[in-house]
Parts: structure tokens; C-alpha cells; sequence
């Protein structure tokens, strides 16, 4: 059943994204907002559907790639709705809905199967952990797409070329400001997520912190968005450096989500394609 | 009855021609109330701008009326009618009706998609609701054209982006900053190009305007008009970092700002953004302002080559708007076609009615001894006969005018029957209405 629903939630996706697509490049405005009503929709089942897995498997379903893709892709759609309520920004629903699209896509060529919980796993501490971490990645993830679209609106204005593309993205401010918001929710939700682990593996490992190579990448990560948060804070970084540094976060956090799962096995590896 | 336009503009005639042609304000209401006696013409519109002069009128023979508004336009202004039909253009039919759309929503404009013309016709067309001067045909053409350039503006990117200098500074400066609201300004310099800019700022929304000029009491008097505040020229450097925007035009003939300036100030803001627009030439800036982070310069050039670029952009945006146009006059065409489709139905059948009742009456009289059932036998076989000869031609012709094609058909039908056709007086509907009772 949440199988099923999956697929249906990805087919929306798919469509809110295509229709968002098509928007920005007739830019026009009713097809934008009709895209945003479909993309609500596709977050309305797939929320459904991990309500569903969650009573399916008895457990909060974010335990093998599957379900954290799954479950990252929810989290990513949600926080872009949530900032969206604030800034309309056509290009940027665009390209956010293109990438949980991606993710959805890849998830859906994992073993979809529930599976019997790793009894490590047995514990009110997995949602936190999860939900608390996969929350600030999502945030981080909408600062990368604001910083992408950053550095080419910005190129435009240095160059003064301008494409189409220029005309239909926000102001340089306006993504700026975004990044810095995502960074200001971001951070605190990736330290909790990083505590709460840490907690987490007192109470079942025996020790706060065993150097696995999740817990370091993540590390590096959490140090690469303090420097950019103090940066921010004390000598005003931002535009064009600050975008630089959420590409680059990003790009660490793929790493931690994904690449460690896939390349470096350790204590968090119950988290990889076998499940 | 036809439309038709007799008119010149911008594209087919020099100013010093226009100037001579054209109405001012007060003489149009004069001009009108000429063209209405000319006997042939039934409705009239006079558009006058700076740019063109047309007349717009319906009649019931175009060619007739084309010559006397031409008559009437060389007489009026004292021309000689020969000379100035080698200025005019004439437009008949459905090339009438695209050009006065193509007018309004501004494609034949000097500069397309600006946003006058339109409201240019619209007085046109209040002139002549005032004197009487247009009936049931012209207004709704000039109505359709109005919705005409309303769809254009909407549907079509045609007035999107800037085509002069200081709009096309005012529209960067909202692709760098959230909004201009709140933001500070600083003039360098005052020339009239800066003052310009600065107002088109202010407009929309700027909070503080700083004024610097080598002149400090010129300085002075352009800061109380802005309501802005005149700071030395010596001191300029140091309030840089408290504007987000600066328009400099100083006669210098060096530059006045460098890198390093802009990289001091930057610090002392945090890096928040700055725009500089150096509208001076020579120019005013170091052009290697421009690769200190977080800050864009634009020249003169570039600007300009923004310009041209959005007007190639309205140009591309044309295409998409005369696709619309073309919609459009194939539904105004449909309404025309019905307005001779109607009444020669109507006045088809009146004459077949006509026939009728004479010959009836005749046979009646004629026939001796006959009762009251015959008599109606009679009186409803020739109506039947007459209802059923009608019945396919008036079927075939409403469906012609469905498809916009009946012209040729109630010309025929005009043409071999003798109908008489009165001018429709606007009770259109109800005429409808009686036919599709039948």
C-alpha cells in the first residue's frame, strides 16, 4: 500500500515539477501558482504515505536508503513550502521541486520492502536523530538551490549579459537573504541532530562519540556551516561567498547522506541499500 | 457598410508634414462635427497625436468616403489634396481593423509597447462619444480595440522591460536589492541625465537622497528638491558607504572613484551590495569597480545595451502580440458579417411576406363560394411554401456568418432579390431573437 502510494506521490512530483518548468519558461504566473497546488498535493500523499509505512513496518520509516530518501525528499518539499509562504519564487519552486523529484526517482530504485527493525534501531531516539538531521539538511538543501541560482544571476549582473533567465529569477538581496535564513534554521536543527545522535549512541553504544565516518563527515560539515555563520555574523560574508559556501556545504552533506552509506562501511552502515 | 482609415504617422511622414495635419485638442470636437455632415459617411473617429493623424470612419461605400476625408483633410488644414495624398495611407476592411488594433496595443509605436497611444485613442474616441460622432459600428470597434491592447499588455511580455537608460538603471537596481524602498542614493555631480535617474528612484521609493556637486549651492538646491541632503565633493568618499546606489555624472575628466575607495566602503557596510551607474562621459568610475565583490557598475554602454536589448525583446514579443490581433479581427469580422446577415434574412423574408399576402389576396378574390377552411387552407399552404423555400438559404447563411465567410453570399442575395437594407440601429439582439424563433 505506501508502495503504491510512493509511486503515486513521485508521478505528482514529477508533474508539479514539469508544470513548474513550463511556468518559468512562459512566465507566467497563474501556471506557476497551479504548480504550487499540485506540488502541495504530491506532499499531501506523500505525507499519507509515510503515515501509512510508518503503521506497515511499526516503526518510524527512515531506516534503509529507500525510506531516508523518501523521507529527505518529504522534509525538502515541506521546508521550500514553508519558505516559500514568504518569498514567491518561481525559478526557485522550479528547481526545488526538480530536485525532490530526483531524490523521490532514486528512492524508488532501492528495495522499497519494509523490513524487521535492526534492533539497534528500536528506539524513541530514531526519530529525533533522523527527523532532527534530515530537517536541516532539507533547509541546507533549498540554501544551495537559492545559491546556484545566486551565482548565476550574479554572473549575469557582473557580465552584463543577461539570458531569460535573468528576467525570471529575484534579486540578488532576495536569494541572499534566503541563504542566510536557511543557515539561521539550518545550523541550529544540524546541532541538535548531531547532540541528539551523540546521545543517542551513549545509550546504545556505550560512548558519545566513535570517530565512524558518518559522525566525522558530519562533523566537517557542521564546521563548514559554523565558519560560514560567523562569517556572516561578525565580518559580513555574503553574495557571492557566502553561495559558494552552501554549494560546498551541500556538497558535504551529499557526501555524509549518501557517498559514506555507499563507500565507507562503519557503525551507521544498517542505513545502506540492504537495509 | 465599411470601415475604413485615411491617416499618416511617424512611419510614412516627416514632422514638419505632421505638425501641419494634425488637431489640436480644441479643434477636434470642430473637425468632427465637419466629417459628420459629409453625407456618406456614417461614423467617425479623428485620432491626432504627435506621432500620427488618422481619421477612422464607416461607410457604406469606402471608396467614397475614403476621397472626401482626404478632401476634407486638405481643405481643413489648407493643403493642397494632391500633395498630401502622397503622405497618406488608406485602409480598408478588415487591413482598417488591424491597423487601428495594431495602434492601440502600440506595435506601430516609435518606441513598441510604450503605453500612451492607448490612452491617446481612448480620448480620441471620448471626443467623438461627446459629439455625437460614432453609432453602433465604431463602438464596438473602438471597444474590441481597447480589449484588444488590454490582452496584448497582459498576454505578451510587449511593455515588459525598460527602454530607456534611467528605467532600465531603476529596473537593475531591483535584480541587485530587494526593493529599492528603504534604500539611499547618492548624485554625483547634477547633470540633467543624473536628475533623471534619481527622480525615476525617488518614484519609486528611495529613502534618502545624498547630493554631491563641485558647486555646493547647486548641490544645495538639487538636495531641497529631492528632499535630500547636499554633502561636499571633497567629502564624497566618505558617505560612500552609507548609500546602496551612486549616480555619478561630474564633468571630471578623470576618475573620481577607484577600487580601493569602494573596497573601504565595503568593509565598513559588511559587504552589503552597492550598484554604481556612471552616466558621465568620460567616464566617472575606474571600470575595475566592477570586479570588487558585491558591487556592480554600469556605464552608459551598458545601459544602452540593455536598451537595445529589451527593444529587441518587444520586438520578438510583437509576434505573439499580432497572433492575438489576428484572433481578434477574425471574431470582430464574425460581428461585422452579422450585421449584414441579420437584416438581410430580415428583409428577405419581409419581401417573400410581401409576395405573398398580394397573391394570396388575388386568388382569394377570385375564387367565388369559398368557406372559411378553405380560405385558411390557402393562407397556410403559401406561408408553409415560403417557410420552406427560406429555410435552407437562411440556415446556410448563419452558418456562413459563423465562419466569418457571409459576405459574398448576402451580396448575392442583395443583389438578386433588391433588398433594401436598413442601416441596423443597434437593436440587434432583439432582431436575433426573432429569428431564431422562427
Amino acid at each position: 500500500m505506501s508502495i503504491l502510494l510512493y509511486k503515486v506521490a513521485l508521478l505528482m512530483y514529477a508533474l508539479a515539477t514539469l508544470m513548474s518548468l513550463v511556468a518559468v519558461v512562459r512566465n507566467r504566473g497563474t501556471e506557476g501558482r497551479r504548480a504550487r497546488l499540485l506540488l502541495l498535493l504530491a506532499f499531501g500523499v506523500h505525507t499519507i504515505t509515510l503515515i501509512v509505512r510508518y503503521f506497515e513496518a511499526g516503526y518510524t520509516p527512515v531506516t534503509n536508503l529507500h525510506e531516508s530518501l523518501s523521507f529527505f525528499a518529504w522534509a525538502l518539499a515541506g521546508v521550500f513550502m514553508l519558505f516559500d509562504l514568504q518569498v514567491r519564487m518561481q525559478v526557485m519552486a522550479a528547481a526545488t521541486a526538480t530536485l525532490v523529484t530526483v531524490f523521490m526517482l532514486f528512492g524508488s530504485l532501492m528495495p522499497m520492502q519494509t523490513q524487521d527493525l535492526n534492533p539497534v534501531l528500536d528506539s524513541f531516539w530514531l526519530p529525533i536523530h533522523v527527523g532532527l538531521s534530515f530537517l536541516g539538511s532539507a533547509v541546507f538543501t533549498v540554501a544551495f538551490v537559492a545559491a546556484i541560482l545566486y551565482l548565476l544571476q550574479e554572473r549575469m549582473l557582473k557580465s552584463k549579459k543577461f539570458s531569460a533567465l535573468h528576467y525570471r529569477l529575484p534579486s540578488l538581496e532576495t536569494l541572499d537573504r534566503v541563504n542566510y535564513r536557511c543557515l539561521k534554521f539550518g545550523f541550529p536543527l544540524m546541532t541538535m541532530g548531531i547532540i541528539s545522535g551523540a546521545v543517542w549512541a551513549e545509550s546504545a553504544w556505550g560512548t558519545y562519540w566513535s570517530w565512524d565516518p558518518k559522525e566525522s563527515w558530519a562533523l566537517i560539515t557542521w564546521f563548514l556551516y559554523a565558519a560560514l555563520l560567523h562569517g556572516r555574523l561578525t565580518v559580513g560574508w555574503r553574495g557571492r561567498r557566502a553561495a559558494i559556501f552552501a554549494i560546498i556545504g551541500f556538497c558535504f552533506l551529499l557526501f555524509t547522506f549518501l557517498g559514506v552509506n555507499l563507500l565507507l562501511p562503519g557503525l551507521h552502515s544498517y542505513n545502506s541499500m540492504s537495509g | 457598410m465599411d470601415i475604413f482609415v485615411v491617416g499618416l504617422s511617424h512611419k510614412t511622414t516627416p514632422v514638419s508634414i505632421r505638425e501641419t495635419v494634425a488637431f489640436a485638442p480644441e479643434r477636434i470636437g470642430d473637425a468632427l462635427g465637419q466629417l459628420k455632415e459629409i453625407h456618406c459617411i456614417a461614423e467617425v473617429v479623428v485620432v491626432s497625436t504627435c506621432n500620427r493623424v488618422e481619421i477612422y470612419a464607416a461607410a457604406d461605400r469606402a471608396e467614397e468616403g475614403v476621397e472626401a476625408v482626404t478632401l476634407f483633410l486638405a481643405h481643413y488644414h489648407g493643403l493642397d489634396a494632391e500633395q498630401l495624398s502622397k503622405h497618406l495611407y488608406v485602409y480598408q476592411g478588415d487591413e482598417a481593423v488591424r491597423h487601428l488594433f495594431r495602434v492601440a496595443a502600440s506595435l506601430d509605436s516609435m518606441v513598441v509597447g510604450e503605453p500612451q497611444i492607448l490612452g491617446q485613442i481612448k480620448d480620441a474616441y471620448g471626443y467623438a462619444v461627446e459629439h455625437g460622432s460614432v453609432g453602433l459600428i465604431m463602438n464596438r470597434f473602438l471597444h474590441k480595440a481597447f480589449s484588444v491592447a488590454k490582452r496584448v499588455r497582459t498576454e505578451t511580455n510587449i511593455a515588459g522591460n525598460a527602454v530607456s537608460v534611467s528605467f532600465a538603471a531603476v529596473e537593475l537596481a531591483r535584480k541587485i536589492f530587494d526593493s529599492i524602498e528603504g534604500k539611499t542614493v547618492m548624485l554625483l555631480g547634477a547633470g540633467e541625465m543624473c536628475e533623471l535617474a534619481a527622480r525615476h528612484f525617488i518614484n519609486n521609493g528611495v529613502k534618502e537622497v545624498l547630493v554631491a556637486n563641485r558647486t555646493f549651492s547647486r548641490a544645495q538646491t538639487l538636495a531641497q528638491e529631492f528632499s535630500g541632503r547636499a554633502v561636499l565633493f571633497e567629502n564624497f568618499s566618505d558617505h560612500l558607504h552609507q548609500v546602496d546606489i551612486v549616480l555619478s555624472s561630474t564633468g571630471a575628466t578623470s576618475f573620481i572613484i577607484h577600487p580601493d575607495q569602494v573596497k573601504r566602503a565595503l568593509r565598513q557596510r559588511k559587504q552589503k551590495p552597492m550598484f554604481f551607474i556612471d552616466i558621465a562621459v568620460p567616464r566617472d568610475i575606474d571600470p575595475r569597480v566592477n570586479n570588487v565583490g558585491n558591487v556592480y557598475l554600469y556605464d552608459v554602454d551598458d545601459l544602452q545595451g540593455i536598451v537595445k536589448a529589451n527593444m529587441d525583446e518587444r520586438q520578438k514579443e510583437s509576434i505573439a502580440a499580432e497572433e492575438i490581433i489576428d484572433q481578434e479581427l477574425l471574431q470582430f469580422k464574425g460581428w461585422m458579417g452579422s450585421l449584414e446577415v441579420v437584416p438581410t434574412i430580415v428583409a428577405l423574408r419581409q419581401k417573400m411576406e410581401r409576395l405573398r399576402q398580394r397573391e394570396v389576396e388575388k386568388t382569394l378574390s377570385q375564387i367565388k363560394n369559398l368557406d372559411d377552411q378553405g380560405r385558411r387552407a390557402i393562407e397556410a399552404m403559401s406561408q408553409a411554401l415560403i417557410n420552406k423555400i427560406l429555410h435552407q438559404p437562411t440556415a446556410g447563411l448563419k452558418r456562413a456568418q459563423k465562419g466569418s465567410e457571409a459576405q459574398p453570399y448576402v451580396d448575392v442575395l442583395q443583389e438578386l432579390f433588391e433588398l433594401e437594407i436598413e442601416a441596423p440601429k443597434g437593436e440587434m439582439k432583439q432582431v436575433d431573437q426573432d429569428l431564431d424563433e422562427h
